[in-house]
Order: C-alpha cells, then sequence, then structure tokens
C-alpha cells in the first residue's frame, strides 16, 4: 500500500458547524424549490409547506445529530450534498405529481425517511468499516441472489421491457439496486485480499502488463455475470454499471492498467456482440443515433426529452411553467429532462457538481484512508455514483445510449433511494476512521525493540 | 493504491465534463434548433397555455381567457359563441380559425408592437398576457343580422350577412347561419372537442363555414348593379336613357334563350334604365353585357374586387370572387350580365360593391378590427381608412346607380327593405342553379342613399320550405340590419 505519510501530518478537524451551516442551505434549496412549485403551479404557496418543510428539516436535522455521535470526524459536506439533492428530487416529482395527478412525492418522502433511517442505522451498526471484510462471500452470494430475482416467476416483473423489477402485493423494488452496494462490499472484500496474486503476475506486452491467463477467472466470472443481466434482463444500464465497476476496482486494487486493456477489450466484445444478438440494445443503439427516425414512437421518449432540455435554455421555464411531463417517465430515468425544462442549464450544471461532489468526497475519502478495504470501498462506491450519473444523464442527453438507471437521490423510487441513503452511511463511516487523528504511537521511544508491543484495538464481533 | 485512485478521479472528472459539455451544447447551442422542429410541441403548447388577449366587441369581450384548473392554465372562452363564432373562430391545441388564427401573434402577445410591455410584465413580474383586439363589429347590426337571418332561413336553412360602413370599411356585421358553439371546440377536453369538431365537420350544414368569406355563388341579378355601373361608368348609358329589353333575348341565335320569368314590365323593345332595374330585366341586362363586351364588364367588377384575393387581410381564408377572364361567347357574356354563368361571389363581395357605389363610387379596404391594443387598453394601432380603389367607378356613375337602386326600393323588386322616412337604394338577386334545384336568394343595398352609413349584402343559401326569392327573403333582413345601424 502506498505511505500515507504526506497525509498523516495533517490532523483533520471535525467541521461539524460547517456541515450544519451547508445543511441549511441545503434546505433552502428543497423547501425553496417546494413552495416554487406551488407558486409556478397553482400561483400560491402550497398549503403544506410548513409540515412538508419541518419534516425535511426533521430528517436532516436526526441525520447531523446521528453523525455527530456516532461519525464526528466524518466528512462535512456529502450529507448537505445528497439533502439538496434529494429535495430538489422531491420537488421535481411533487411537480409533475400536480400535472399528472399521481402521488410519488409523498411516497419518495415516506422513502426518504425510511432511507434516513436506515443511514442511522447503518452509522450506529457498523462502528468500523473492516467489519464489513468479514462477509466477502456471503455478500456476494445475496448481491447474486438479488440479481436473480427479478427472473423468478409469480415475483419477478417486467417494466418497459427490463425485467429488473421485484413485486410483493403493492410494493415494488428493485433489487439491483441493493445489489450494487453489496457487489461493491464483496468485490472490495475479495479483492483486498487477492490483490497481490492479481498483481504480481503477468507478462509485459507492448508497454501494458497483462495479467496470466490463470488470474482471469474473476474478471470473466463478472463479465459473464454481466452479460446475462444484459441478454437475460434486457438490463443495459445494470450490466454496464455492474462490470465497470468491477473494473475499476480491480485497476485500483491490483495498481495494473492491464486489467483495464483485459476489461476494455471483453467490454467491447459483449457490446459490439450484444448490438448484433440482443434485439433491446440494437434498438437502443438505434434510438441513441437516429432518434428522430420516429420521434412519435421508439424515439418518443428520448426526443421528447431533447425537446425538454431544449426548451429550458439556459435558466429554464420556471417550476411548473414548463411541460416536463410530456416526456414518459419523467419522474424516473428522465427526471433530470425535467429539472433541465424548468430550471435550466444552470440547475443541470448544478446537479452536475453536486454528484461531481459526491464523487470527489469519496474517492478523497479513499485517498486517506489507512486500510486496503476501506480505500477500496470508498472508490468502488464513488465510482458506483459517477458511473450511473454519467450512464443515465449522458442516456437521456443523447451522449450516450439510453440504459436506464435511476438517478440517484432524484428519481422517484425506494430502492434506489434508500441504496444511496445507506452508500452515503458507509462513506461518512469510512471517511470518520479517516479523518479522525492517528493514536499517537511514535514518540514511545527511538528504538524499537524498547517499544511496548503496539496495542491494536480488535474490532469487536 | 493511491495512484490508481488518482487516476480514476481524473476519469471521473472527463465524465463530469463530458456530461457538462454535452448539457450545454444541447440548451444553448442546439436549443434553437430543437425548439423549432415540427414535430415539437412545446412552444405550440406553452401558447396554448397562456393568457391571451380579448377579442372586443365594443367594451364586451367576446372571447376571453379564463383561469383553468387543468394542465392547461387558462381556457378560451367565448361569451357570445354562436353570434360570433364565424368572427372568432376556435382555439385549440396545435390549430386556430377565424381571428384566433389571423390574430395569434397579438393575442398570445407574440407581436413585437407588444415587446415593451412584455418587457414591462417581465420587471414587473406580472403575468405576460396577450393585446386585445378590439373589432369594428356594431354589436346590434350583428344581433340583428344574426336574429332576423335565423328567421329569414329557418333552422334548417343556410345563409350569411354582411355589413359594411362605406366611407371606412369598416364591417359592421357579419353573420353565417347555421353557426357553432366554439367552447364545445375549445374545451381542454379533447376526446371531447374531438367529438364535437367531429359532429360539426359531418353536419351537412356545414356550421364550421363562414359563409360571408368562405362560399361564393352566383350573385344572380344583384350583379346588375356591376352591369349598370360598367354601362353608366362607361358612358354607354345615362340613367334617364332607354335601354333594349324585350321579352326574350337569344344572343345571336344560338345557346339559351333569356326571359325574364314572368316580369311583363320588362316585355317592350325598349323600356327606361329605371324600369330595367326596378323590375330586374334579364334581356336588358345580357343586352348591355353584350354591348359592353366582357373585357370592359370585367374591368368594373375588377375594380370592386373581383378576381383578387387580397382584399381582405383580418380572417383566413377568404374565397376569392370570380369573374370569368377568358374570352367568352355572346351566349355567355349575356349571362354575366346578370350574375351567372361562372360569375361567383361572397357576400363580403356583394356588400363591397355596395358599398362603393354607396361611397361615391371609391372601395373601401373592408376591415374587420378597429384597433389593436396592449392588454392593459392602450391603443397600440388605430383604426386607418383605406382605399382599395380609388373611383372604382366614377362619383357620377356611383349617382346614378344609387338612384336605379332607391327607384328598385320605391317602386320595384326591393321594396320589403324599405325604410319609412329613410332613402334607401336596394337590388334583389334570385339566381339560378339550374336541374330542379331551389335558387340562390341575395339581397344588397344601402341607406341613407345619399350620405350612407350603412351598406348591407344578405346571402340566402337555402331556406328548406320557403319560396326563395331575393326581395321578400332578403329583404326584411337587410332592412333589420340597416334600421339597427341607422338608429
Amino acid at each position: 500500500m502506498t505511505n500515507n505519510a504526506g497525509l498523516m501530518g495533517f490532523v483533520h478537524r471535525r467541521r461539524r458547524g460547517a456541515e450544519l451551516f451547508l445543511l441549511v442551505l441545503a434546505l433552502v434549496v428543497g423547501i425553496g424549490a417546494y413552495a416554487s412549485v406551488g407558486l409556478g403551479v397553482d400561483g400560491e404557496v402550497p398549503a403544506n409547506l410548513i409540515g412538508y418543510g419541518s419534516w425535511l428539516a426533521a430528517l436532516a436535522v436526526v441525520a447531523h445529530i446521528a453523525i455527530r455521535f456516532v461519525a464526528p470526524y466524518a466528512d462535512p459536506v456529502l450529507l448537505p450534498v445528497v439533502t439538496a439533492l434529494n429535495g430538489l428530487g422531491l420537488a421535481v416529482l411533487h411537480r409533475l405529481d400536480l400535472a399528472e395527478e399521481t402521488s410519488n412525492a409523498s411516497k419518495q418522502l415516506m422513502w426518504m425517511t425510511l432511507g434516513v433511517a436506515l443511514f442511522v442505522g447503518a452509522l450506529l451498526v457498523i462502528r468500523d468499516h473492516r467489519q464489513l471484510g468479514r462477509y466477502t462471500y456471503t455478500m456476494g452470494l445475496v448481491a447474486i441472489g438479488f440479481l436473480v430475482l427479478p427472473m423468478l416467476p409469480v415475483i419477478g416483473n417486467e417494466v418497459n421491457g427490463a425485467r429488473i423489477w421485484v413485486r410483493l402485493g403493492p410494493l415494488g423494488f428493485q433489487p439491483g439496486e441493493v445489489a450494487k452496494v453489496l457487489l461493491v462490499l464483496a468485490f472490495a472484500g475479495y479483492l483486498v485480499v487477492h490483490r497481490d496474486a492479481l498483481a504480481l503476475a503477468g507478462r509485459r506486452l507492448l508497454f501494458i502488463d497483462l495479467p496470466r491467463g490463470r488470474d482471469l477467472g474473476p474478471i470473466v466470472a463478472m463479465w459473464l455475470i454481466s452479460l446475462c443481466i444484459l441478454v437475460l434482463q434486457k438490463d443495459l444500464g445494470s450490466s454496464l454499471l455492474f462490470f465497470g465497476l468491477f473494473l475499476v476496482m480491480l485497476y485500483v486494487s491490483t495498481e495494473r492498467p492491464g486489467w483495464l486493456f483485459v476489461g476494455a477489450i471483453m467490454f467491447l466484445c459483449g457490446a459490439v456482440a450484444a448490438y448484433f444478438f440482443v434485439g433491446h440494445v440494437t434498438e437502443r443503439v438505434d434510438i441513441w443515433l437516429h432518434p428522430f427516425a420516429d420521434a412519435r414512437g421508439d424515439g418518443y421518449q428520448l426526443v421528447q426529452s431533447l425537446y425538454g432540455f431544449a426548451w429550458g435554455g439556459l435558466i429554464g421555464q420556471g417550476l411548473g411553467e414548463g411541460i416536463p411531463y410530456r416526456i414518459p417517465e419523467a419522474q424516473n430515468d428522465f427526471i433530470m429532462a425535467a429539472v433541465g425544462e424548468e430550471l435550466g442549464l444552470t440547475a443541470v450544471i448544478a446537479v452536475l457538481l453536486l454528484y461531481g461532489l459526491i464523487v470527489e468526497r469519496a474517492l478523497r475519502t479513499a485517498l486517506i484512508c489507512r486500510d486496503g478495504l476501506g480505500k477500496l470501498i470508498a472508490m468502488g462506491l464513488g465510482s458506483v455514483i459517477a458511473i450511473q450519473v454519467f450512464v443515465v444523464v449522458g442516456g437521456v442527453t443523447r451522449l450516450v445510449p439510453l440504459t436506464g438507471l435511476t438517478t440517484p437521490f432524484l428519481s422517484a423510487g425506494g430502492s434506489s433511494l434508500i441504496a444511496n441513503w445507506v452508500i452515503v452511511a458507509i462513506l461518512l463511516r469510512i471517511s470518520d476512521q479517516a479523518r479522525r487523528p492517528v493514536p499517537d504511537l511514535t514518540e514511545e521511544s527511538g528504538d524499537p525493540d524498547e517499544a511496548q508491543t503496539q496495542v491494536v484495538r480488535v474490532v469487536d464481533r | 493504491m493511491n495512484k490508481p485512485i488518482r487516476a480514476v478521479s481524473i476519469f471521473c472528472l472527463l465524465l463530469f465534463v463530458a456530461l457538462m459539455i454535452n448539457a450545454t451544447y444541447l440548451q444553448f447551442w442546439a436549443a434553437d434548433d430543437l425548439n423549432n422542429r415540427p414535430d415539437n410541441a412545446r412552444a405550440t403548447e406553452a401558447a396554448f397555455s397562456r393568457e391571451r388577449g380579448d377579442i372586443l366587441v365594443g367594451r364586451k369581450a367576446i372571447a376571453t381567457s379564463v383561469d383553468s384548473h387543468d394542465r392547461y392554465k387558462y381556457l378560451r372562452r367565448y361569451t357570445e359563441p354562436y353570434l360570433y363564432a364565424p368572427i372568432t373562430g376556435y382555439l385549440q391545441l396545435n390549430s386556430q380559425t377565424g381571428l384566433e388564427r389571423s390574430q395569434n401573434e397579438i393575442l398570445s402577445g407574440e407581436d413585437p408592437r407588444l415587446f415593451v410591455n412584455r418587457l414591462v410584465d417581465l420587471v414587473r413580474n406580472e403575468s405576460n398576457k396577450g393585446g386585445n383586439v378590439s373589432l369594428t363589429i356594431d354589436p346590434d347590426a350583428q344581433e340583428a343580422a344574426y336574429q332576423s337571418l335565423e328567421q329569414a332561413v329557418g333552422p334548417d336553412g343556410e345563409g350569411a350577412v354582411v355589413a359594411i360602413e362605406p366611407k371606412t370599411g369598416k364591417i359592421l356585421a357579419m353573420t353565417s347561419y347555421p353557426t357553432y358553439n366554439p367552447n364545445q371546440l375549445a374545451t381542454h377536453d379533447f376526446s371531447a372537442a374531438g367529438e364535437n369538431y367531429k359532429r360539426l365537420s359531418n353536419d351537412d350544414h356545414e356550421p364550421l363555414l363562414n359563409r360571408a368569406i368562405q362560399t361564393r355563388l352566383f350573385p344572380g341579378s344583384t350583379f346588375k348593379m356591376v352591369t349598370a355601373a360598367a354601362a353608366l361608368d362607361t358612358g354607354l348609358y345615362t340613367e334617364d336613357d332607354m335601354v333594349p329589353s324585350g321579352a326574350t333575348y337569344q344572343p345571336n341565335g344560338v345557346g339559351n334563350v333569356i326571359d325574364n320569368e314572368g316580369r311583363y314590365q320588362c316585355d317592350p323593345a325598349k323600356v327606361s334604365f329605371a324600369t330595367a332595374m326596378e323590375f330586374s330585366c334579364n334581356t336588358a341586362f345580357a343586352r348591355m353585357a353584350v354591348e359592353l363586351g366582357e373585357d370592359r364588364l370585367r374591368a368594373t367588377a375588377e375594380a370592386f374586387g373581383f378576381n383578387s384575393d387580397d382584399y381582405f387581410d383580418d380572417l383566413p381564408a377568404t374565397a376569392e370572387s370570380v369573374f370569368p377572364t377568358e374570352d367568352l361567347e355572346d351566349t355567355f357574356v349575356a349571362q354575366t350580365g346578370f350574375g351567372q354563368y361562372t360569375v361567383q361571389a361572397t357576400p363580403l363581395q356583394m356588400a363591397m360593391v355596395a358599398a362603393a357605389i354607396a361611397n361615391n363610387g371609391t372601395l373601401m379596404k373592408p376591415k374587420l378590427i378597429d384597433e389593436i391594443q396592449s392588454a392593459d387598453y392602450e391603443t397600440l394601432q388605430p383604426f386607418e381608412p383605406e382605399e382599395l380603389q380609388h373611383d372604382a367607378i366614377s362619383p357620377k356613375a356611383a349617382e346614378q346607380v344609387t338612384d336605379l337602386m332607391v327607384d328598385t326600393v320605391n317602386s320595384g323588386t326591393a321594396s320589403p327593405a324599405a325604410i319609412p322616412g329613410v332613402e334607401v337604394a336596394g337590388k334583389t338577386g334570385t339566381a339560378q342553379r339550374g336541374s330542379g334545384l331551389p335558387p340562390y336568394a341575395w339581397f344588397t343595398s344601402f341607406a341613407p342613399a345619399g350620405d350612407a352609413k350603412v351598406a348591407v349584402a344578405v346571402m340566402i343559401q337555402s331556406a328548406p320550405g320557403k319560396e326563395i326569392a331575393g326581395g321578400l327573403l332578403g329583404g326584411p333582413v337587410a332592412k333589420a340590419v340597416m334600421e339597427a345601424v341607422l338608429q
């Protein structure tokens, strides 16, 4: 592991006051947007503004207090950023509700409540992230189990062509969202143990260190799993997300770009084969290349999304003043188009910067973390957010083919929201560990032989 | 592991930069192109949602935007739907008709003249309501036209009335029967609107048609105004001359034989011009047309607006009134002389002929729009009369035609339009359709003859169960409208 000596000399402060201040700003965004929706649609401030605002503020304060008590050194930026995103998402959902007469916003607020509860729960239960390394294979198996769930008869459910839903009575659930967290933990646990074997052996070919054939097992396995998801569940987004995630984590743990090279080739082969042999993929790519060819049929959703962005322009039409409900699924994958239409490029860039901040904070945590497991988990979770945002926002803005993933913290959907709140909890836990001052052990004696045996705190089970 | 983590950071940075550049391209550079694509409904929907200006008759708004509590903010409401439907038209998503279409820029607020107001509204944070359009319509005349027309044609009949102020070209009344309720088409319940549209467009009586400007028919004997005007203007005859007539006339001995449908006053070989007009002698006007020749007749007709489709801008889809442009056999020239053969005119066109005669021979451009106003009723464009054709016929010829038409009311076929104490000039028309179909009835008149305040054209396309005759059916309608204006 690389030496952290350069960072060791610097002692992090807790910065909880800064977090509280930023939280107030985040709440101003969320509650202000909610009020603005009422003004734009009905011409008056929503009647339940105080109740709604208090509820949102209470959730933020609860999360903040939990951090103060159980993770006092945790990163102060993450919670305000996700609160702002979640609040903005609620306001946009509320705006779509008013137009479509749905009730996604109130459901989302309930899910957010549950998400914050799980967030606090995760911080309380996981007192040290190194605990997570003990359940590597269990979590891997559970993740695969989750991925298989939608394929099962009766509870499996196909929505908009992708079989990624589990439905139990009135409750819909996307197991993939939970699986992605478990997969990061499982990969991290596996790689931190096996990284040496994967890293050291290999041969050099054209400036690139290629791994040995026999070490290819895990990457091939993951590649096959991703392909299965793609072919069987027609879920292009998750497939890309899982494989990309695995690749990045493999590269970081082994420090060998050769893995990226091998992975990229495998991905390209898979992608090209999928384009030719999986109808769903062919269709998505064709829509991406020629969205206007069938603007009223297959291309309708993407074209409406593009029209929404264009109609928003630089500053947007104003909340309640646009027509985002013309975009099918505006409350899900296409919520960024609704943001773009009513709040303009300004807000799109702001939201992207907020996501960028989350990723940056996660990667920074990975940099300063003192153990390999924590580094890999933080880096993995940051990458998940980055890839997911890129794939879904790139999809709705026609940068890449549309793949169908939720927009973290913005899209309607309980499983996604909960999973993302847990991701933030884990990131905060790791950053709390990383930023906590190192116990002073170096000044005991100059002579190592006379030094007392270093006391290592055993992680309690 | 920090080196690859830094590499991953840079990679993530690139991903986000790519997203931002793409979003900027989409929302800034490509935005205009996307907004202007024909299948992009956003601009249309936004315009549909907007608070449009009012269409005003006097101080009354006949079309106005009211708050709507559905996905669109404002609903267009027509306060006197049946009376004004042919004028206002209706507003639908993606389609408008009538004034809603021709004045869309003003009503929606997109017109450049409203730019300053829009800017002020933006600064004051007030809603940007569109501009108002105030009409030249005289509400009493409009009401009289509608009621009397409905009475004349009966519930299953069809017809139209146009009244013009001769000196200015202001349209005082414009009505078409049957009509419809534009509120049923402007409703936000699109399926109901679709049903209503289907019902109205499948209706045999074509209620969606504005017959005053969109239906052109044989003008019949009312076209004798034009023939007389041509004869007097070119100096072929004066009003005091005797003109050739006779019981029948077969030009050059070929083609149809023209008779006078039993009006024995026309039988002498020569009758006075006044008699020919009073009793609407077909033979006299047929001979007059042949003497004039189709070129001179056409020249006069075109001076009144025939063969031109750009004299009326205020409503869309105005039909062009036609006079044949090719060289004609005499037998056909003879028929054009009393408004048959291929001569066809809209009610608006015949009202313009009457108005030009009433205005000393000068034809004013017909206008329906009095003023363009801002949302605060501030005048942006006042009414300005425009001459369409100075001296379409000479003032002297106009005076003579007027005299002949006054005689026609006082002691001829147009007597049903006589108003006690007012000198009325008028001409009837009963246009044959041939093959056993009932004829069309026309009536044109203006009053007071010396200093006309109103010129009217009444067209009755069908009136089931009634005897079709221009004087009997159309006369009372014209009289009612003139009285409403003169009072």
